[in-house]
Parts: structure tokens; sequence; C-alpha cells
């Protein structure tokens, strides 16, 4: 195949070759120039369409990178706002976002630019290409590039995520240096946090208010579904299960974290202000009614907490009193033997 | 220099010479008793794609039962069982099989053999398949069972769940399991030993190079679930506790089994539709495939890979961070030769002359979708991110974009491009276009909203949600979505039921084929071919055309277009 001929199926792909036999100064060739050029005019170049399909494809990247953080964001991120674990998920979920929604503009950008513009033509060939070694290597690497990049940022962000901090002054105050259950419980750095143990069964959540909850849970306030806690305080779950494996999940809260049988789980989180109920339900199939599995965190301020502890104090000692009376009642009856 | 045209140039008619066995049985005896390849590989398609369509069905009912919140078509128990059914049946008895019925009919056709290695061996895999099926749908005459997909301990364990439904998913799996198994050694052994003179490891088809990779995985993988749900038969029924917490077991090392065989089996459903993508792509660009080494590692490479990323499906059980980290960092690197596929992909499109016939449109419809799969992929590869997003609808769309555009799309991209070969009639194009629209539209509708919910707080697995929590119009939409997405399947079911009998003939060679099942008569005869040709390169159809046009001095310009490698 001669150099020539190359040319030749080069130029007439790119719809640049009008016969040669017009060009030369034959009669009507001006005439016919003039045609040429008028039908260049309208048919726009190669180079100006590619040009243009440029300027589109990063057109749409920056409209889309504004559209996805303004009225985007909220709707197709998760939830946040209950605290910062919650929130630092949330901002490094945007971080993949941002970088997501330009590989996709430019993958699917790149896929239907090409199905659209090298769709099969009259006279058009296909360029018979085996590979580009280099062109590979570099799309690899520069995939492997951003990865990388990913993989900081996550590490980076971990620790906000994973380490609870310390309460602000104005949140329940908490004896000093509190010894909790475990030794790998997450503590913030001044050790002092809020302990509740969370348990599941079928089907609902039970919650055990106080730093020893899971060795010596005898005597603790307890409640069922509906937690209360204390705003601007550092709460401290420990999670488990009793039958098969729950999962507890507050959206904006943070993650979920599943209740194993047998294992112990731990999250944290720090509610911003009082008056606030934050909803979630059990994530992990447990059987027939895990849709009915909900779970509420109610936060009330430190005062108000400190009086429904003991409110609920006195209910659980009242309810167990009247229990007992009732067996005693049985008992003499002869009811209950 | 002549330009002829790829649609008028007159395409050698390369013909096998039909033998004919005497006919003394019944017709039905005939297709019982087979040990042909391609009546067992149309067996195998048929049936997986009859479960295709019972799996769409039950998906349906659910996706009815979510159309409006606290809707009370389905009872709870119903809707566990429709989505343990779904799911086992959409990866147990379609895509798995389907793959394996491809295989079937064109692994020996496209490296040029007459015949699987072990014939006998092959029919024993398409009966053990229907019998672990029917038995498993069997249960729904006493109890299906209803502990999802990977029925996680304890809620599958005798106290939890006692009804034999569970033990018929047992049984399923260890059923479709001996026949993948059977299947997968039968895959490799006609692979390694059965190609045409010439085909070296360089020349293989990429798609026979998706099913060696596909058997190796299941030969990897299956062994495990086998001992895995073994255990759980043993705990269930036979006084062992492997997974018992009360007695000292270990819920989470059924998670660990379980996903170790898991994951590999994500790949087992996707590798083949890779391998059908990378056929279709250079005959329809009329262009040869970028990079063809490039595309063969990275299979093998991702079935190296996929062995090491099992626990990126469990980061929200307790394990230490170190652990968390490697899997996040595992499942990132596995990304890599998959983006590189893409990117091989749209490079093939690049400069080609693309002749849009159907099998492309759901071959790229499938680049366009498995992309967004892949991209959510990565969110979910993070694990502080997966804290969030990991047991909600943000999943079950990302699965469903990996699962139903990766390898349905795929699947139907196959079904199009062979039907001519199978069947010897050719579909009606527009009604397949249309079909292709229909289903992408739905699709996307369908699925592209459960991100929204899922990200909204929308558990996976629940019968019902609030009617106050935000999650009514995602739904709406998905349940409309669902519906457009089975008018477009069935219309490509019509298609294929119509053009059975009334299909225009193909011919041997209809899309000017690289590969050699295209060397012989549609559908090919009991011996595939007369003569086996000598293989000189990895489109083997394209020199023995060229061969032919210079025989017979028809000039072309592919004859001495030049080839630009490097
Ligand atoms: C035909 C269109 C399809 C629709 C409308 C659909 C719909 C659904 C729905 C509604 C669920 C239940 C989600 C939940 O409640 O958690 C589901 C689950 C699932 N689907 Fe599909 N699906 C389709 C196709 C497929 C395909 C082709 C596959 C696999 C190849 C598949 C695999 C699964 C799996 C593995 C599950 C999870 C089951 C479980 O949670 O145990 N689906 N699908
Ligand atoms: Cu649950
Ligand atoms: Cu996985």
């Amino acid at each position: 195949m001669s150099d020539q001929a190359r040319k030749q199926a080069k130029a007439r792909r790119d719809g640049a070759l009008s016969d040669p036999i017009f060009r030369s100064g034959a009669p009507g060739a001006s005439l016919r120039r003039n045609v040429d050029r008028i039908r260049a005019a309208l048919r726009p170049e190669t180079a100006s369409i590619r040009r243009r399909a440029v300027a589109a494809l990063l057109l749409a990247t920056i409209g889309s990178l504004v559209f996805a953080s303004g009225a985007f964001a909220d709707f197709f991120t998760p939830e946040s706002g209950g605290s910062p674990n919650a929130d630092q998920i949330d901002s490094l979920y945007k971080i993949i976002l941002y970088i997501a929604i330009v590989v996709f503009v430019v993958v699917e950008g790149a896929l239907f630019y090409s199905l659209w513009r090298f769709r099969a033509k009259k006279g058009a060939v296909a360029a018979q290409i085996h590979g580009n070694t280099r062109l590979e290597i570099s799309w690899t690497v520069g995939a492997a590039l951003i990865l990388v990049a990913l993989a900081a940022v996550t590490f980076s962000k971990l620790s906000s995520i994973q380490d609870p901090p310390n309460s602000d002054p104005d949140g329940l105050e908490l004896a000093d240096g509190v010894l909790t259950a475990s030794v790998d419980m997450p503590r913030p750095p001044n050790g002092r946090a809020l302990v509740i143990c969370v348990s599941g069964r079928q089907y609902i959540w039970r919650y055990t208010y106080g730093a020893d909850c899971r060795r010596n849970p005898f005597g603790l306030v307890y409640s069922y579904e509906e937690m209360v806690v204390p705003a601007k305080t550092t709460v401290v779950l420990d999670i488990e299960a009793t039958d098969v494996i729950h999962s507890w999940w507050i959206p904006k809260l943070g993650g979920k974290f599943d209740a194993v049988p047998g294992y112990k789980n731990y999250t944290w989180f720090k509610a911003p202000k009082a008056g606030e109920t934050y909803v979630g339900q059990c994530a992990e199939l447990c059987g027939r009614n895990h849709a009915d599995m909900t779970a509420r965190v109610r936060v009330v301020t430190p005062d108000e907490y400190t009086a429904w502890l003991d409110q609920q104090r006195r209910d659980i000692a009242d309810a167990d009193r009247q229990v007992q009376e009732l067996r005693r009642e049985l008992f003499s009856d002869g009811d209950l033997n | 220099m002549a330009t002829t045209d790829f649609a008028t140039r007159p395409v050698p008619q390369v013909l096998a010479h039909e033998v004919h066995a005497e006919r003394t049985r019944a017709r039905w005896i005939d297709w019982l008793t087979t040990t042909d390849h391609k009546k067992i590989g149309i067996m195998y398609i048929v049936s997986s794609f009859a479960f295709f369509l019972i799996g769409g069905i039950e998906a349906l009912l659910m996706r009815v039962q979510l159309a409006v919140p606290n809707n009370n078509f389905l009872t709870p128990e119903h809707f566990n069982e429709l989505f343990t059914l779904h799911g086992t049946t959409m990866i147990f008895l379609f895509v798995v099989p389907i793959m394996a019925g491809f295989a079937n009919y064109f692994l020996p056709l496209m490296i040029g053999a007459r015949d699987m290695a072990f014939p006998r061996l092959n029919a024993l895999s398409l009966w053990l398949l229907l019998f672990g099926g029917i038995v498993f749908y069997a249960s729904l005459l006493w109890q299906p069972p209803e502990a999802g997909w990977f029925s996680y301990t304890p809620l599958s364990n005798e106290m939890y769940t006692p009804s034999g439904g569970q033990d018929a998913w047992i049984f399923l799996i260890h059923i479709t399991g001996i026949s993948s198994l059977v299947g997968a050694v039968n895959f490799y052994a006609t692979i390694v030993n059965m190609r045409a003179p010439g085909m070296g490891w360089g020349r293989l088809p990429l798609f026979v190079w998706t099913i060696l990779i596909y058997a190796l995985l299941l030969i990897l993988a299956l062994p495990v679930i086998a001992g895995a749900v073994t255990m759980l038969l043993t705990d269930r029924h036979f006084g062992t506790h492997f997974f018992d917490p009360t007695e000292g077991g270990s819920p989470v090392l059924w998670q660990h089994l379980f996903w170790f065989f898991g994951h590999p089996e994500v790949y087992i459903m996707i590798l083949p539709g890779f391998g059908i993508v990378s056929e279709v792509l250079p005959v329809f660009a009329r262009k040869p495939i970028f990079g063809y080494k490039a595309v063969a590692a990275s299979t093998a490479v991702i079935a190296f890979l996929a062995a090491l990323v099992w626990a990126h499906h469990m980061f929200s059980v307790p394990v230490p961070t170190v652990v968390l980290g490697f899997f996040m960092l595992s499942s990132f690197l596995i990304a890599v030769p998959t983006g590189v596929k893409i990117f091989n992909w749209i490079a093939t499109l690049w400069r080609g002359s693309i002749v849009t016939a159907s099998p492309l449109y759901f071959a790229a419809g499938f680049i366009a979708i498995f992309v967004i799969g892949g991209i959510t992929g990565i969110f979910l590869a993070v694990f502080p991110v997966d804290w969030q997003l990991t047991d909600t609808y943000f999943v079950v769309a990302h699965f469903h974009y990996v699962l139903m555009g990766g390898a349905v799309f795929t699947i139907f991209c196959g079904l199009y491009y062979w039907y001519p070969k199978m069947t010897g009639r050719l579909c009606s194009e527009p009604l397949a276009k249309a079909s292709f629209w229909v289903m992408f539209v739905g699709f996307n509708m369908t699925f592209l909203v459960q991100h929204a919910a899922g990200l909204s707080g929308m558990p996976r697995r629940v019968y019902q949600y609030p009617a106050d929590a935000g999650l009514t119009l995602y739904n709406q939409i998905s349940t409309v979505g669902s519906f457009v997405l089975g008018v477009g399947i069935l219309m490509s079911v019509w298609n294929f039921v119509r053009s059975w009998k009334t299909g225009a003939v193909a011919g041997p060679d209809p899309w000017k084929g690289n590969t050699l099942e295209w060397f012989t008569q549609s559908p090919p005869p009991v011996n595939n071919f007369d003569e086996i040709p000598r293989v000189r390169s990895v489109e083997p159809m394209k020199d023995i055309r060229r061969q032919v046009e210079r025989q017979s001095g028809i000039e072309h310009d592919q004859v001495t277009q030049p080839s630009t490698t490097a």
C-alpha cells in the first residue's frame, strides 16, 4: 500500500478532499471552486467539529459540577447533619461524586461521540488499528492514579469518621475517666463519653444506659425503640444482638454497624442540638418483620436528659414493683406455684 | 483504488458438508439423549431464559408491592420469599447457566472443534441444572426459602428458619454447583486440548478467553460454597454448631465463606458477557479489537484479584480497620483492569465504520450502563462511605446496573448476534432496536432513582416503607420503569419466537464475523466442520475471506488497507 493511497484514504475519511480535476484551470473551474467553498462552509470541518465536541464536553462537565454542588447534592448524597461523622462521610462522598461525574462525562461522552461520529457512511473505511501500547499504559496509569488519590483522601479523613471527639463544654457532665467495659471500645481523647448499649433482637432495639452496660446491665436504665440522648455530648454505642444479625442505622447520625450475635461492634455520634428526633431502621434482613424494626434517637438538653433518666428509673422501678406485687398475689391465691 | 462497501461486497460462501444421521427415534428422544454440544447449548439457553422470565415475574410482583407506601398487596413473608427466589434464580438458574449455554454452543465452533471434550459430562451438566431448578421451585408447593440469596446465619439456621425451603435452597446450591463444576472442567479441557491447528493462546477468540477464566473461577469458588452450605446443612439437621454463636460457632465465618465464593461469582456472571462484547464490537466496527493482549490479560488479572476482595461485602461487620483498608484497596485495584476493558472497547469503536445493527446496540448499551455500575462500585469500595450505602437501595441499584446492565444486555447482545447461527434465520431488526430502546429506558427508569432512595435511607429487603419518608416518588418511578423494562424484554422474546420460522434466511455469515463459527452453515451440521482451517490470526474469517477474494480476483480495500500496529 502506497503512502499516497493512505493519504487519500485519510482525506476521504475527513471529507476534506474534493476531486483534484476541479482544481485545474479547466473551464468552469472557478464556478466549481465557489460551489466547493460554499459547500465547505455549510459542512463544518472535522477539526471544528472536534473542537466543538471538546468544548461541549467541557461545558457539560462544568455544568454538571455546578448542578451537582447545588440542588443535586442533597438528592444524590447521603443523609447527614446529626453528627460530625455523618457530615464527614457526606463530604468524603461528595469528593468521590465530583471525580465520578468527571469520569462519567468523559467516558460516556467518548462512547457516544464515537458511536455517532464513526457510524458507517458510504465510502467510510475503518482504520485497521490493533492497539497502541503507550496509550494503553497511560490510561491504565491514569485510572490507577485517580484511585490512589481517592485512597489518600479516604485515609486522611478516616480518623474524623472513626474516632469520637470530646463532648462540648456545655454537653452532659460526665465523671472523669470513666472506665468503660471494653478496651477496644473507641473513646474520645479525654476518655469521657456517654456509653449506651444497643441490643438488637427480633424485632426491636433495646438500649441500656450506662458505662457498664454490657458487663453489668442490672439496675441500669433501659428503653426500647426510642433512645434519648443529651445534645453536644459524645455518645458511644456498644452494639450487640441476641438472636440473628441486625444492623444499627440512623442515616443522619452516620453509617451502619452490624449487630452480630457473639461479636461486639461500636460506633459513636454527637448530636449538635436538642429538640431533634432522628429516625432509622434495622438494615440487615432479620426475618419477616425486618421492615418494622424501626429506631428513633431523640436529642434533648443535658438537663432534660438527667431528668428523663431519673423518671425512667422510677418508672422501671414502679413497673418492677407492680409485677412483684402481682406475682405475690397470684402466688398467695395459688395461681402460681 | 476501489472502495467496495461492506454491505455490497460479495461474501465468500464457505460451506461445510452436512452429515445426515439416520433418524431412528422420535425427535424428543433425540433431544433428551443428545450429547451434541449445540443441542445441549440450545437447551441450556432456552431453559435458563425461561428461569429469567420467572425471575422477572417475581421482580415485578415485588415492584407492585413497593409501588405505594404501606402497601399490603404482599405479606412480609411472601415478600421475603420473592426476593430470595428472585435473587437465587437470576444468579444460579439464569446468568451463570446461560453463559454456559453460549459457551456450549459456540466454544467448540469458535476454536474449530467438533464437540466438547467430554460430551456426556456435558449432558450431565445440563440435566443436573434442570433437576436442581425444578426441585428448588417445587418448594413453592410447600414453603419457599426466605433468608435472601446469601442466607446469612443465624437467620438461616433451623431455629429461625425451620422450613424445608431453606434446605431446598441448599440443595439447589449443591446441584447447580456440581453442574457448573462439571461444565467448567469440560470447558477447560476443551479449550486446552481441542483448538484448531495454528490457534495459539495469542489467537484465541476473546470470548473463549473469558470462558477459560470463567471455568477457572468456578473451579476456585464452587468448592468453597459447597463446603459452606454443607456446614449449614449439618448445623440445621445434624447437631453441628459451625455458625451457631450460642455454642461457640461464628456467624461471621459464614459470611467469609459465602463471599469468598460470592465475589468471584460476580465475575463468573460478568466475564463471559465481556467476552461477547469483545467479539461483537470488532465485527460491527469493522475494525480489530483495540489491544487484544490487554483485553485478554485484564480478564486474567480480574480473575486473580476477584479472589482478594470478598470482604468488601462485610464492611459493616465488626472487623479491624486494617482489614477494611486492605479490602478497600484490593477493590480499587480490581477497578483498574475493568476500566481498561471499557477504554479498549471505546477505542475499538474509535475510527471504525460502525454498522448499527441490533447486536451493536446491545453492546453499546451495555457499556453505557456498566460504566455507571462500575462508578457506583467505587463509592461502595470506600468503606466509610459504604457504611452509609451498604444494605440500602443504593446497593440494589448498583448490582442491577452491573448484573442487569452487565450481564443481561450482553446476553441479549449475544442472543441477537448468534441467533442467525443457531437458527439459520435473522431476527427482525426494527423490532430488535425498538426492544433495545424500551429496555434501555425502562432499565434506567427502574434503577437510577433507586440510588436516591437508598441515599434517603431506604434499606433493601423491606416490604413496606412509610408514607412520610420521601420515598414514594422514587418507588413509583421505579415500578413504572420495571414494567417498561418488562415490555422491552417481551418484545425481544416475541422477536425470537417469531423469527424462528419466519425470519429471513441468514446464510452462513450474515454479519461478516471474525471467528470460526461463521465458517460453517447456519445452523451448523452435526460434525460442525468438514475441514478445519489453519488459523493464522485472531480473526481467521477475515483471513479466509481475503484469501477467497484474492483467488477469485475481487479486489477490495480491506485487502490492501494499511494496518498500523504499535
Ligand atoms: C428484570 C428486571 C429486574 C427487576 C425489576 C428487579 C427487581 C428487583 C427487586 C425489586 C429486588 C428486591 C430488592 C429488595 O427488596 O431488596 C431485587 C433483588 C435482587 N435482584 Fe433483581 N431485578 C431484575 C433483574 C435482576 C437480574 C437480571 C439479576 C441478576 C442477574 C437480579 C439480581 C438480584 C439479586 C441478587 C437481588 C437480591 C436478592 C436478595 O436480596 O437476596 N435482578 N431485584
Ligand atoms: Cu432487620
Ligand atoms: Cu464483591
